[in-house]
């Protein structure tokens, strides 16, 4: 006998091996929270056999906008300027309907900067990943609050943040986000399902991500720690996602199970822990979240899913084919209709 | 009545309070006009508010073409009380006032040289319109008529002008029809002619059209496979969306109703620039379309578009500023600010309309130098252009292929082996791109506004850096041999040349007309794009001295000229500017060249005495 040969490398239903959905070496600090999301957005993508080619990777600045270079780096990536990658996001989606749009922010880049594109975004609901990596700290200049940190939580150095947090997850909800998710990057286990979900989902998927930065936010007093968050996490259910499937085969216990089914097939199982949720009632949602909040609980889980709503491609009622694609035969109007037009003006 | 007859060269001034449906009265009178065959010039001077303040509305017929707006009023009607003290004094001895009756003329007011009409028109409309609601909006149908009466127009045009303005709502065909004709039986029954202003039918207009620049540019990016736009509301520029949509929605949908395009009317401008760049990004013919205000949202992401190398296509309808100036006054006040938009070292084409086939023309020739480019491309109009109804010739069908620029595809990437999305491959600095969504391993590249290098990776790498930016700056260079060239007319052994661009251009006929008469003759070199071509030092060269004549208050453009053909050359410049917010007259442009020539235009010299108002003209 010779020695076997290695095995071959596993590859996704579209033949792509994980590395193809890998990227360059972050350059974030080592332990950061980001990173975690990398690892879990890298798995989720795989998994899911999302075709890489047709991903457009969407950023804005700061630390959790450089992440898209470290993962799928075979897909176009845009890291755009501070706070205005929905605007980005938005052109790029019109112009070609066929892409994949994932986009990473940070707390700075959509509650500060890029609060009125954020808006916008969801209220226009374009089809897409949204991920906010939330550390409640602006890292790259160094450690000042930002507009998601609590009232009260300490800095480095003890000073309190003395004003309100912007809750991104209310906010969209408000703006009636037809996906709404909090997760912690620690907790791979819940964040994968919601990655792939959120991929599927058609519309703007929000998942606000806790993601704890080690170098500034960390400290006794934080409410952003690993150690803070780990204490205060209350998941509302255990989450699975399962692909679109010719025949389903899984039972569900209907008592403590609710599915969840996406346009495409796919179907969110949520599995009740302690409590009835029902993520398809936004008023209970949002009274949840605001529980939650006084009482200094981190609800996490798919807090809000409405899978019907018409996203921004559909209300464009555009042709199928994509519109960068259009030919001039397909786009410029003939001779006789601008002669038309012009016998208008005499 | 005058022994002298002065036919077909009028210039028309109506003062009303805007929202009483004085526009439509003023379309109806240039129309006849123009349809009686003389060329005409419409120009809105208008505020920004929707009704209760003062208007006025300028419309001149000459049968020599000359259409801009003339500096001297010969008839100016008087329908607005609030403004009544200041009008009287703009009307030019030896032209006609004709007025409400019942308004009080200023105490101490004796021109003998005005002619005065005085018209009941409240009293006309209160006896002859009989239904109260159109009241209001018919009493500007009465003048009219009663200039219909005075000048000698013929009514049927006029009927038939009325006829389809109205096409849409039939039943205000008659009422508007039956104001006019009030006005005209007053006017004959009453009004004993003074003065010498007469308007024949002649055929100067035949096959032309009256249109707005908004309305040419919006076609022009229609046909131009226009596929993403996005918008902020502003003025003047809305116009020119509501017109794409409005085009658009009639002509760019398939037999199934779906739409080969997207319009996505934004937030704010930052957004709208966003979108575009993101479509552009994305291989879609994007643009969007703003004023001044709006250019200043959007200079963050000019400069990204600049670095990143991105196509677009904007367009500025130049309004004063400024921060809010004035927005309904035009100006083009946005030359140097769009030049070099954003911080750092950047630089933008921008490209010059002068007339309403060149909107049309040269809004397609945008999307084009765009995507070849791979930067954005601002086409520069104002509120005189952009929407004020301007004179042309039919526009000619475009018919050649788009050029979509460097863009690989799969099999180019597969055939290629390799790809580096800024190298300059064929030396003339303008790099390959490909598209997301390209299935190919090479195809991916990362697009960032902060340091690459030509393999567009992240560097801060000193000579990497440098590297990008030179190219970029050989990649303008290209640019001048893409942009629209200049239209020179050059005089033999003319020692002064003129320079103007945009909407000047639609007086300089006129004022090289009385710039020739006045015994100085120059030459005329009309931009049609920065970055300049090599055209540009040739015309100075050959010149001595060439005045730039442009409409703000700083000579813009004439600093970019200086920045640009060095010292020696620039010290033959000289600068003329008109920035009064007034679309810009000939006699103004021709005065002040004189002046600085040292000469006299016999107009100017036969009323040295009387004291004239130069506000805002250097």
């Amino acid at each position: 006998m010779t020695a076997a040969a290695p095995p071959p490398a596993a590859t996704n239903r579209l033949g792509f091996t994980r590395d193809v959905y890998k990227g360059g070496v972050s350059t974030l600090c080592a332990g950061c929270g980001h990173d975690s999301i990398t690892t879990n957005l890298i798995r989720a993508l795989f998994e899911s056999g999302v075709n890489p080619y047709k991903v457009a990777k969407l950023s804005g600045i700061g630390c959790s906008s450089k992440t898209p270079a470290y993962f799928l780096g075979k897909s176009h990536g845009f890291n755009a300027v501070h706070g205005r990658m929905p605007s980005i996001a938005t052109g790029a989606k019109l112009a070609n309907s066929g892409l994949t749009c994932v986009g990473v922010s940070g707390d700075g880049d959509t509650a500060s900067i890029g609060m009125g594109q954020f808006c916008h975004l969801v209220r226009r609901n374009v089809d897409m990943l949204y991920l906010i990596e939330d550390n409640g700290v602006y890292g790259l200049t160094k450690g000042q609050f930002s507009a998601t940190a609590d009232q009260g939580s300490k800095k480095k150095g003890g000073a309190a943040n003395p004003f309100e947090l912007i809750d991104c997850c209310e906010l969209a909800m408000t703006l009636d986000c037809g996906f709404v998710a909090r997760s912690f990057s620690g907790d791979a286990k819940q964040l994968v399902p919601l990655l792939k979900a959120g991929t599927a989902h058609r519309g703007l998927a929000l998942i606000d991500v806790i993601s704890p930065c080690i170098t500034f936010n960390n400290h006794e007093g934080s409410t952003k720690s690993y150690a803070y968050v780990k204490d205060h996490d209350k998941p509302l259910h255990a989450i699975d996602y399962v692909e679109p499937q010719p025949e389903i085969v899984v039972d569900y216990d209907a008592g403590t199970t609710k599915v969840v089914d996406l346009p495409d097939g796919g179907r969110i199982i949520l599995k009740k822990i302690d409590r009835d949720y029902d993520p398809t009632d936004k008023v209970a949602a949002m009274s949840a979240l605001e529980e939650a909040r006084h009482a200094g609980v981190l609800l996490t889980g798919l807090l809000y899913v409405d899978p019907k709503k018409a996203d921004l491609n559909a209300i464009a009622n555009m042709v199928d084919k994509p519109l960068w694609s259009l030919t001039e035969a397909e786009t410029r109007p003939s001779k006789a209709v601008l002669e038309e037009i012009l016998s208008g003006y005499r | 009545m005058s022994a002298k007859r002065i036919v077909n060269d009028v210039s028309i001034q109506v003062a009303t309070v805007n929202g009483s449906g004085s526009q439509t009265s003023n379309i109806v009178l240039s129309k006849t006009l123009f349809r009686m065959g003389i060329p005409v010039g419409a120009k809105n001077l208008f505020p920004s508010n929707i009704a209760g303040l003062p208007t006025w509305y300028t419309v001149r017929a000459s049968k020599d073409g000359y259409v801009a707006r003339k500096k001297e009023i010969d008839i100016l009607v008087c329908l607005n009380e609030m403004t009544f003290a200041e009008d009287v004094n703009a009307v030019q001895d030896g032209g006609v006032l004709l007025h409400e009756a019942s308004y009080k003329f200023p105490a101490g007011w004796d021109r003998p040289g005005v002619i005065r009409y005085a018209v009941p028109f409240d009293e006309l409309a209160e006896k002859q319109i009989p239904d109260a609601r159109l009241r209001k909006l018919l009493t500007n149908m009465l003048y009219v008529g009663i200039l219909i009466e005075l000048l000698g127009l013929d009514f049927e045009v006029t009927r038939q002008v009325v006829t389809d303005q109205f096409s849409g709502k039939t039943k205000a065909i008659e009422p508007n029809l039956s104001a006019i004709q009030v006005g005209m039986k007053w006017a004959k029954e009453n009004l004993k002619k003074q003065d010498p202003f007469f308007i024949e039918k002649m055929n100067k207009t035949q096959g032309k059209l009256l249109i707005e620049g908004n309305a040419a540019c919006a076609l022009g990016s229609m046909f131009a496979g226009c596929t993403v736009v996005a918008w902020y509301p502003i003025t003047p520029s809305s116009s020119l969306v509501e017109n794409f949509i409005d085009f658009a929605k009639e002509h760019r949908h398939t037999a199934d109703g779906k739409a080969t395009y997207a319009v996505v009317q934004a937030e704010d401008e930052l957004a709208s620039i966003g979108i575009v760049l993101g479509a552009g990004w994305a291989g879609a013919r994007a643009m969007t379309s703003t004023a001044g205000p709006g250019i200043s949202l959007m200079a963050e992401f000019a400069g990204l578009g600049y670095y990143a190398e991105i196509p677009a296509v904007l367009f500025d309808v130049q309004r004063v500023g400024p921060s809010t100036g004035l927005p309904t006054r035009t100006m083009q006040g946005d030359i140097r600010e769009v030049s070099h938009l954003s911080h750092g070292d950047t630089c933008h084409p921008m490209i010059f309309p002068a007339s309403m086939g060149e909107c049309f023309t040269m809004s397609q020739e945008a999307f084009d130098l765009a995507e070849r480019l791979q930067t954005p491309v601002f086409v520069m109009t104002d509120l005189d252009m952009g929407m004020n109804l301007w004179m042309t010739d039919p526009f000619p069908y475009v018919d050649k292929a788009f050029d979509r620029g460097k863009v690989l595809n799969a099999e180019q990437l597969q055939k290629l082996g390799k790809f580096e999305r800024y190298r300059d491959v064929d030396g003339d600095a303008i790099p390959y791109r490909t598209l997301p969504g390209t299935e190919h391993p090479l195809a991916a590249y990362f697009t960032r506004g902060s340091g690459h290098n030509e393999a567009a990776g992240y560097t801060e790498k000193a000579q990497d850096y440098v590297r990008v930016m030179d190219r970029l700056k050989r990649k303008f260079d290209t640019a001048r041999t893409l942009v629209p060239q200049p239209e020179i007319q050059a005089v033999p052994g003319a020692e002064v040349g003129l320079l103007a661009f945009g909407s000047t251009d639609l007086c300089m006929r006129e004022c090289r007309d009385q710039l020739d008469a006045a015994g100085l003759k120059p030459s005329y070199y009309r931009l049609r794009a920065f970055p300049f071509t090599t055209h540009l030092a040739e015309f100075l060269k050959a010149h001595k001295r060439i005045y730039v004549i442009e409409q703000n208050r700083d000579g813009q453009m004439f600093d970019l000229i200086r920045l640009e053909v060095g010292s020696e050359l620039s010290a033959k410049l000289r600068s003329v500017r008109h920035y009064n917010g007034l679309p810009v007259d000939a006699r103004s442009l021709s005065d002040a060249v004189l002046e600085q020539e040292g000469m006299k235009s016999k107009a100017a010299a036969s009323k040295a005495s009387a004291a004239q108002h130069h506000e805002g003209m250097d």
